[in-house]
């Protein structure tokens, strides 16, 4: 598979979490568990540009997709835009749904460019944060996709 | 106290570790990897109270992969070092609640843990248990002390018996809070390496790092420095994270010492949420004496609290849920009865606001209550009620501070259009199937430890010049997504009147940092901030006396410095230790006196819809008006409003826990339902600020204050809507449902059976 624009071979069981394979065999850490069974979205990752739990998706499924996580996303020094604007807004408190928001807030932004208020809130509804009470999370992608165009 | 006076507090500065929590480069406890490391287990018991009578282990696994830990393998004292030492790591001879730990076992592959805990069989003779806090307090089984009570509390001011035949009006109220799970997403973790030389090291998930220290000494039988903790990164705490993590890095520690190699724990969510700590339910009973232009001439409280199978924090809870007890009002006379009884549940715990949420739900719908019972309004009943400056609170502590609660209650008014509202919902009610309500709550909430708690707790900070030029603070108050890191580099920076950037922060680590207490009771930007400001100017002055540093000077000429004098002296370094302000008289007996150096005061309006066919609550707008001393950082602060009051929405409205026998039966994310996205009303955050002579640049307590309003406002607008009375949270459909009645059901035909 590809990894953050990298092709890895991981030998796995075919049965694997995914997020095992990624963050034991890759030590690409930021993909975090939260729950294990897909309600709280920590472990979100782009998977051929889908979001997907990664806690949900067997290694045999992950063969030869192209995988996006938290770690592919800056350049070098250079934060990608939805990082930056969750830094200044706030929208990153204890950190722990950090990775897995940004990644549902790159889906949502790759679909919908300039989405509303209402659809910020649909988008990211597959991601808990228990610190922020979201605003400044909703906040930090609307002026992401006021700032930058999202590539 | 204008933010102009400041270069750098009163502004919103990038989070200190913010730039690692957005990449993914901050390291939890669950990502880090140690050689040779083994993964640890807790095996729980199934009953909630009774003997052991034999632990087997089934002979389909073979037991020589693992290692294996009970009661037996602990160096020193079986128990979680606290406040009183009744709670074991491991339960030896009884079991007293769902889920206690029993046997630990560990392996080098974490998958092969799930089927041995399995296999281990722990054979037991039940007792009966007890339940609730009726059965407790009937006596029915004595299962902790003499008397099933952990601890009472008795606040008496005037003479209140002599009110009642002086009464226009009794009112009484009866009010019941539910238990919550902090659902922080990050769970419990620890990771422990024992080696005999240099002794035991954890490093985990956390708030307290002293605590957990504290309870491995007793636990391992070590001196002091042969024990050290570590704070990794935490993903959420909110109390969860207080006394909990002693219990999971004393499991680690045992097993690290019996294999010779690290031992990790990491619970998954089930684990965390049945067994862990959850905010204590409570009952509260109003009884009160009114004139007939609704002022309070006295009353009766009684407040208590399930505690749970151990004693763990539960009287100190109690103690700020006593205090908290008669709201922001003025009572000439009062008695507070309170007391934390004990059931075989798993012992509830720490959870921001600790006890002050659950009287204060109370308070503010027994408000409710009074306002109806006198045909007055909920605001002018309020407004009647106030404390003024120079009155006295329940514990008699005189009010110093120029607080004006009426203009935060016209404040949070006029911002939530609340007359507005109030009469266009009363005619849009009369038709329809969606009925809408606005509903206050005023509140205020104590920053610090209570009464003489900050004298005992005898914290210590400092802060050191570095080789390279830069500053660094040593303190153990912890980062949570809360902003200490931020708060005390501001802090820090604008003593010393260099930049943000230039301050560092040491990862708490007990053999590095001083012991500044716990991060935990709204103390650390106030208590902990102060400090900081004090051993600041300490290496300032240190600087100066020195001649290295001129009376002003340029952040280059502090660099160097600080620079020069490392280099001559080895050591740059200024420590502070809390001392009490002048003034600050407590009875610890009597319960009266400055009970806290400092409150916040706070007004919150919420609109709520309630959909009459399916029962459903929902709130649509949210007002929080607020007096929290200095905002040291605007963006952080309303984050912490916002997602407090988020939390309290829960508890008000969807968070409930369903027990069977003493265990929780929806401990998982899919039917223990917190707040998403789509969730949320917009929720309003306005701060006043009137400043704070007891806390760093004015500043007081703000983490908790959020957590104590949002209920009561909630259900007094659903009340509103309603005109149905709800004195219980959580409120879920099938509690308005049932509280409707039949009346309600009649008029919309007939339900058939809602399950």
């Amino acid at each position: 598979m590809s990894v953050n624009g990298v092709t890895r071979t991981v030998r796995a069981y075919p049965m694997a979490r995914l997020l095992d394979v990624l963050r034991e065999e890759l030590d690409l850490t930021g993909t975090k568990e939260g729950c294990g069974e897909g309600e709280c979205g920590s472990c979100s990752i782009l998977m051929n540009g889908v979001l997907v739990n990664s806690c949900l998706i067997p290694a045999l499924q992950a063969r030869g997709t192209i995988i996006l996580t938290i770690e592919g996303l800056a350049h070098d020094d250079r934060l990608h835009p939805l990082q930056q604007a969750f830094l200044e807004c706030g929208a990153a408190q204890c950190g722990i749904c950090t990775p897995g928001m940004i990644l549902a807030a790159v889906h949502l932004l790759k679909n919908t460019r300039r989405p509303s208020l209402e659809e910020i809130r649909e988008g990211l509804s597959g991601n808990l944060c228990r610190c922020t009470g979201y605003l400044q999370i909703f906040e930090a992608v609307t002026k992401a996709s006021r700032n930058e165009v999202v590539s | 106290m204008a933010g102009s006076e400041h270069e750098v507090v009163g502004t919103s500065v990038l989070r200190k570790e913010g730039r690692d929590k957005v990449t993914g480069a901050a390291r939890y406890v669950d990502d880090i990897r140690l050689p040779g490391m083994l993964h640890g287990a807790t095996v729980r018991s199934k009953i909630a109270r009774g003997k052991i009578k034999r632990v087997s282990f089934s002979p389909e696994i073979d037991w020589d992969e693992y290692i294996i830990a009970t009661a037996k393998d602990i160096p020193g004292k079986n128990c979680i070092a606290l406040i009183l030492d009744d709670q074991p790591c491991l339960a030896d001879a009884v079991i007293n609640h769902p889920e206690e730990p029993v046997v630990l076992i560990a392996h080098p592959d974490k998958h092969a843990l799930a089927r041995a805990i399995d296999a281990v069989v722990i054979e037991t003779e039940p007792l009966p248990a007890i339940y609730s806090m009726e059965e407790s307090e009937n006596k029915a089984e004595i299962i902790w002390g003499t008397d099933n009570i952990f601890k009472s509390f008795l606040i008496e001011k005037g003479d209140v018996d002599s009110v009642w035949p002086q009464a226009d009006r009794i009112v009484e109220g009866e009010y019941f809070t539910g238990a919550q799970e902090h659902l922080y997403i990050e769970n419990n973790g620890m990771i422990a390496a024992f080696d005999p030389a240099a002794g035991i090291t954890v490093w985990g998930s956390l708030q307290c790092p002293f605590y957990v220290h504290k309870a491995l000494m007793a636990l391992c039988g070590l001196p002091e420095e042969k024990v050290r903790v570590v704070q990794t990164e935490t993903g959420g705490a909110f109390g969860g994270k207080e006394e909990y993590p002693s219990m999971v890095a004393a499991h680690a520690a045992i097993l690290a010492m019996k294999s010779g190699r690290p031992v990790k724990i990491v619970y998954d969510r089930l684990e965390d949420m049945v067994a862990t700590t959850k905010r204590h339910p409570s009952r509260t009973r109003h009884r009160t004496a009114l004139s007939k232009d609704g002022r309070i001439l006295g009353g009766e409280i009684d407040f208590t609290i399930d505690g749970g199978a151990y004693a763990t924090l539960s009287s100190v809870v109690l103690s700020r849920g006593t205090i908290h007890a008669g709201g922001p009002y003025f009572w000439p006379s009062v008695r507070i009865r309170s007391k934390a009884v004990a059931t075989n549940m798993p012992p509830h715990g720490a959870f921001r606001g600790f006890g002050a949420p659950q009287s204060l739900f109370a308070m503010e719908r027994h408000m409710d209550r009074i306002a109806k019972a006198l045909d007055l309004s909920p605001e002018e009943v309020r407004r009647r009620n106030f404390l003024q400056p120079g009155q006295t609170t329940t514990t008699e502590q005189i009010i110093r501070e120029p607080i004006h609660l009426s203009g935060l209650l016209d404040k949070s008014l006029a911002h939530a259009g609340y007359k507005e509202k109030k009469e266009k919902f009363a005619l849009e009610n009369k038709t329809g199937s969606i009925k809408r309500g606005v509903g206050i709550a005023a509140f205020l909430h104590g920053a610090g430890f209570t009464g003489s708690g900050e004298r005992y707790l005898d914290s210590v900070v400092g802060i050191e010049g570095t080789a390279d030029g830069n500053v660094r603070i040593l303190v153990s108050s912890t980062e949570f997504g809360q902003g200490t890191n931020t708060v005390l580099c501001q802090v820090a920076a604008e003593t010393l009147g260099i930049p943000y950037e230039c301050i560092a922060i040491a990862q708490p680590d007990t053999i590095i940092v001083p012991n500044s207490g716990p991060t935990v009771a709204s103390r650390t930007a106030m208590v902990i901030g102060k400090l900081v400001r004090s051993a600041a100017t300490g290496l300032k002055q240190t600087l100066q006396l020195d001649g290295t540093l001129a009376e002003s000077y340029t952040a280059e000429e502090f660099a160097y410095a600080c620079r020069e004098y490392v280099a001559r002296k080895g050591v740059l370094r200024s420590m502070a230790r809390y001392s009490s302000p002048e003034g600050i008289y407590w009875d610890d007996v009597k319960y009266k006196g400055e009970a806290y150096a400092a409150y916040a005061w706070a007004v919150y309006v919420a609109e709520v819809s309630v959909d009459v066919t399916t029962y459903s609550a929902k709130v649509e707008d949210f007002v929080a008006v607020q007096e929290i001393g200095k905002v040291l950082h605007p963006v952080l602060a309303r984050g912490q409003i916002v997602g407090g009051v988020a939390q309290a929405i829960g508890l008000a409205l969807y968070e409930k826990v369903l027990w069977q026998d003493g265990r929780m039966v929806n401990g998982q994310m899919t039917n223990y339902i917190m707040p998403a996205s789509c969730d949320l009303p917009p929720i309003r955050v306005i701060f006043e600020e009137i400043g704070n002579p007891h806390g760093a640049y004015g500043a007081k307590g703000i983490g908790e204050l959020p957590m104590d309003g949002p209920a009561p406002a909630i259900v007094n607008a659903v009340v509103d809507a309603l005109e149905v009375p709800f004195d219980s949270i959580p409120l879920l459909p099938e509690d308005i449902l049932e509280g409707m009645g039949p009346q309600v059901r009649r008029q919309n035909g007939p339900v058939g059976s809602p399950f």
